[in-house]
């Protein structure tokens, strides 16, 4: 495959007169590892709702696998590859734990061109999917008795039962101990050993830094840093606008 | 139990039903029938949309006085079979349905549901004012004495009407088992996470307007030779919209079981009101009923059994259960 | 040129009226974000209230309603009550909450049938009947009346909220909870005394209708939609947009009913709101 998996050029976003995104131009190539960082508020998610299709863009154009997505709605992108999990978790709270991980595999996997999985072998790729994350003891259990920990495991799995090509992870540790995100970290690489891009939103600068093979930094809804991690942390711009803080 | 043999079971219970009502032979009991089973397919009708998906609908009269105005027009210009009228009613109102989606799909609930009342008024005036089917001041249909074999023409719309809920519970029941049916319950849960994980939630949402439309066109096809004179006023009332609300709400929105349990015991109830005292009460024990079960109890019925049930269970489990961690 | 021209302000009048009929829904919906659909059926309860007070005892309706203010102010507050504590405080409003205000809407109406009966029912007062004729143009009393008192109440409502700490803090809850809190106000109480001010303008709003026109219980669903579709329009939560959507409305219906007939006047209010809900989605789904 040439060229780059991802290239988002000169996106815009402005929330009334609120420039939320100004300008990004972000480009990734197949097989990155990218951690995104930057301030709350900086437009982190609002850049992952505009490659995802959850928001328009106002300008610039988001392009995947060469093709570009701007017109295509969310579920339509999610069917081409591009996975996220929300900053928030947003299960799905009257179907249980494996149920959630049999709607992607249902409609995204399934509805790729080629692909016609039996109920079965979509059952086992969910309980693998389970077991991966360590939710296979409460694969019949609801959402609401997840504790904050296995639900953003679950957030997680669901997000990659689509098996997409390029997985954006927005926030998925905040409120773990640091062997609960050291497993995530090391659950992420070895996903993207299998050939899964993906972008890390993260604060925990320990994990961003463990993962990352490129860094950039978001502030204000300008990108001020895309580089190597250790060139990137030492970049004044970046400590005076986010690691000073 | 795979779906077929739930439709055969269906069908087998369908026809002990009408032939109990035959012996019986109280002409009443088939008229009053035939009012509970025209609410099943309703709350039915109703509950794929509302239930299953979550978005409300208000204006479920519409779709219902659509399929018995298709039948006046085609009485007036060339009378048809019943069940061909409703197969027309029935298209009709899908039609009627996936249009109303396409207005209103992109709302917000909220918006949603002030829409479909907003369409029922702008159809309900349509039919006010086109005097081909009588406009406002209604139109007669007589109903034929008797039909072929079976008789008794009441009987024969009473048939007809349990052959279409028997259809209409079946349906539901498939949906809900179905890849669809999981479909419709990611957009009842969270739309967004649900077109997150590749569900076309525009199209699934036409869907169920378009199936919870014809199954409402389809119970009103028989309307108006079930009761002689049509008036939109009445046609277009607001106690069917309340009642296509309330039924499945009371009786519990997630399952089909629920609309069934709960046209059942509220049109019983509404038929007990309107003989014994006046249909206006039936009609405000079930807006309180409404209100009651929307604030007390609103899993319904089904919600209300299935705790009962659980409660054993869940205490065991409780055991289980991990506790919130580091809750940030 | 007569006829479109008295048409026309047949519409203003009704316009001023909508506005008073429309702002309690401004503040229920646009401000607390609270579907109240069961609004119309407290205006119709009005109507009846200033009927019974009108004819038992000769009060002028506009007057009653006046009277009535702090019942159908507690009413509100009441109702709110209720709604907080089944369905605000889990955050399921959507579907149980339009449930809920339906269940209402119908009850009312159910209460009142069983009540008062079908057939319509009208007030006396001096000022139905006669006209001023200013040139072509006539101008019903019965019309410009309710119109003047309905921009009387706008005013009141406008001053009310921009100028009284309670009424800006109404219009903030809106906006921040949180900020709201750390003042030292609790966000409920100021959506009870909000809500309450919202059914109590239906109390006005109900005796202004009722000198325009006879009512029955039914009435109160033509004005579901034209409620909503002039919020809607006139962008909610604003009240001068509000006015500005109500004369917009009064007068297309106004044009309808006088070139097209009466009879097409409910689906003017209903089209509008159609149109606007399809052609505006972007600028009210965010909310």
């Amino acid at each position: 495959m040439t060229g780059p998996l991802l290239q988002v050029a000169g996106l815009g976003k402005r929330f009334g007169g609120f420039v939320a995104l100004d300008g990004i131009d972000l480009t990734v190539a197949s097989g990155e590892r990218i951690g995104l960082i930057g301030p709350n508020g900086s437009g982190k998610s609002t850049l992952v709702n505009c490659i995802c299709g959850t928001l328009a863009n106002d300008s610039g154009t988001v392009s995947f696998d060469g093709k570009v997505i701007d017109r295509l709605k969310t579920h339509e992108r999610t069917r081409r590859g591009i996975a996220r999990s929300f900053q928030l978790p947003r299960p799905f709270a009257t179907l249980t734990v494996a149920e959630n991980l049999l709607v992607p595999l249902l409609y995204t996997v399934n509805a790729r061109p080629g692909n016609n999985l039996s109920a079965a072998a979509i059952e086992a790729r969910g309980a693998d999917l389970l077991q991966l994350v360590g939710l296979a003891d409460k694969a019949a259990q609801r959402p609401r008795d997840l504790t904050q920990v296995e639900m953003r495991k679950l957030e997680l799995a669901r997000a990659m039962a689509a098996e997409p090509q390029l997985l954006i992870a927005d926030e998925s540790m905040a409120g773990l101990s640091q062997v609960e995100v050291a497993d995530i970290v090391t659950l992420l690489i070895k996903l993207n050993e299998r050939g899964v891009t993906i972008i890390l939103i993260e604060h925990i600068m320990r994990a961003v830094m463990r993962f990352s093979q490129r860094l950039v930094v978001l502030v204000s809804g300008t990108k001020i840093a895309d580089g190597a991690p250790a060139d990137v942390i030492r970049d004044p711009d970046v400590e005076r606008a986010y690691l000073g803080q | 139990m795979r779906s077929w043999v739930f439709f055969l079971i269906c069908v087998a219970l369908a026809a002990g039903v009408f032939g109990c009502a035959r012996l019986i032979g109280n002409d009443y009991a088939f008229f009053a029938g035939y009012v509970v089973l025209q609410f099943i397919v309703l709350a039915q009708a109703w509950n794929i949309l509302g239930g299953y998906t979550g978005y409300v609908n208000f204006g479920s009269a519409a779709f219902f006085a659509l399929g018995a105005y298709t039948s006046v027009f085609f009485h007036k210009f060339h009378p048809l079979p019943i069940p061909l009228l409703m197969l027309l009613g029935g298209t009709v109102s899908g039609l009627a349905g996936l249009g109303m989606g396409y207005l209103a799909l992109r709302l917000r609930g909220a918006f949603f549901a002030i829409a479909t009342l907003a369409l029922a008024v702008v159809l309900q005036t349509l039919m006010v004012n086109w005097s081909y089917v009588g406009g406002a001041r209604g139109a007669y249909v007589i109903r034929p004495e008797s039909v072929w074999l079976i008789g008794n023409y009441v009987h024969y719309l009473f048939l007809l009407m349990l052959a279409l809920a028997v259809l209409a519970i079946t349906t539901a029941r498939t949906i809900e088992r179905s890849r669809l049916g999981y479909g419709f319950a990611t957009i009842r849960d969270d739309e967004l996470a649900a077109e997150a994980c590749g569900v076309p939630t525009l199209r699934l949402k036409l869907i169920a307007t378009t199936l919870s439309g014809a199954f409402m066109g389809m119970a009103g096809a028989p309307f108006p030779y079930y009761i002689g004179y049509v008036q939109p006023a009445a046609a277009f009332g607001l106690d069917y919209a309340v009642n296509a609300i309330a039924m499945p709400m009371i009786g519990g929105t997630t399952t089909w079981i629920g609309p069934l349990v709960g046209a059942i015991l509220v049109a019983s109830l509404q038929q007990w009101a309107t003989v014994t005292i006046s249909s206006e009460l039936g009609l405000l024990v079930v807006g309180l009923l409404l209100v009651g079960f929307v604030i007390v109890a609103p899993s319904g019925i089904v919600g209300l059994v299935q705790k009962h049930f659980s409660a054993g269970a869940s205490a065991a489990s409780l055991g289980r259960k991990a506790k919130p961690a580091d809750t940030p | 040129m007569d006829l479109l021209l008295n048409a026309l302000v047949a519409g203003v009048l009704l316009g001023g009226f909508y506005a008073a009929v429309t702002i309690g829904v401004s503040i229920s919906f646009g401000i607390l974000d609270i579907v109240n659909i069961a609004h119309p059926a407290f205006i119709i309860l009005g109507s009846y209230i200033a009927y019974i007070l009108n004819t038992r005892l000769g009060i002028d309706p506009i007057v009653a309603s006046v009277i009535m203010l702090p019942a159908f102010y507690a009413l509100g507050g009441l109702v709110y009550q209720i709604y907080h504590a089944a369905f605000e405080r889990y955050g399921q409003e959507s579907l149980r909450g339009l449930a809920f205000f339906f269940g209402l809407l119908f009850i009312t109406e159910v209460v009142l049938i069983l009540a008062f009966g079908v057939d319509y029912r009208y007030v006396e007062a001096p000022y139905i009947g006669p006209s001023l004729h200013l040139g072509v143009v006539d101008l019903p009393l019965r019309m410009l009346v309710p119109c003047l008192v309905s921009l009387a109440v706008f005013i009141a409502l406008q001053i009310f909220l921009s100028g009284t700490f309670i009424g800006r803090a109404i219009m903030a809850v809106a906006q921040d909870q949180l900020a709201l809190q750390l003042m030292a106000c609790s966000p409920t109480r100021i959506k009870r005394i909000a809500f309450g001010i919202s059914i109590a303008t239906a109390s006005i709003a109900g005796a202004l209708l009722v000198v325009i026109q006879p009512v029955e219980p039914s009435i109160g669903r033509e004005y579901i939609g034209r409620v909503f579709a002039i919020c809607v329009l006139g962008g909610l939560g604003s009240l001068p947009g509000t006015l500005i959507g109500a004369m917009l409305v009064g007068i297309v219906e106004s044009l309808t009913s006088t070139f097209y007939g009466p009879s097409w006047a409910p689906a003017v209010a209903f089209g509008f709101l159609l149109m606007t809900l399809a052609l505006r989605p972007a600028g009210l789904l965010g909310r």
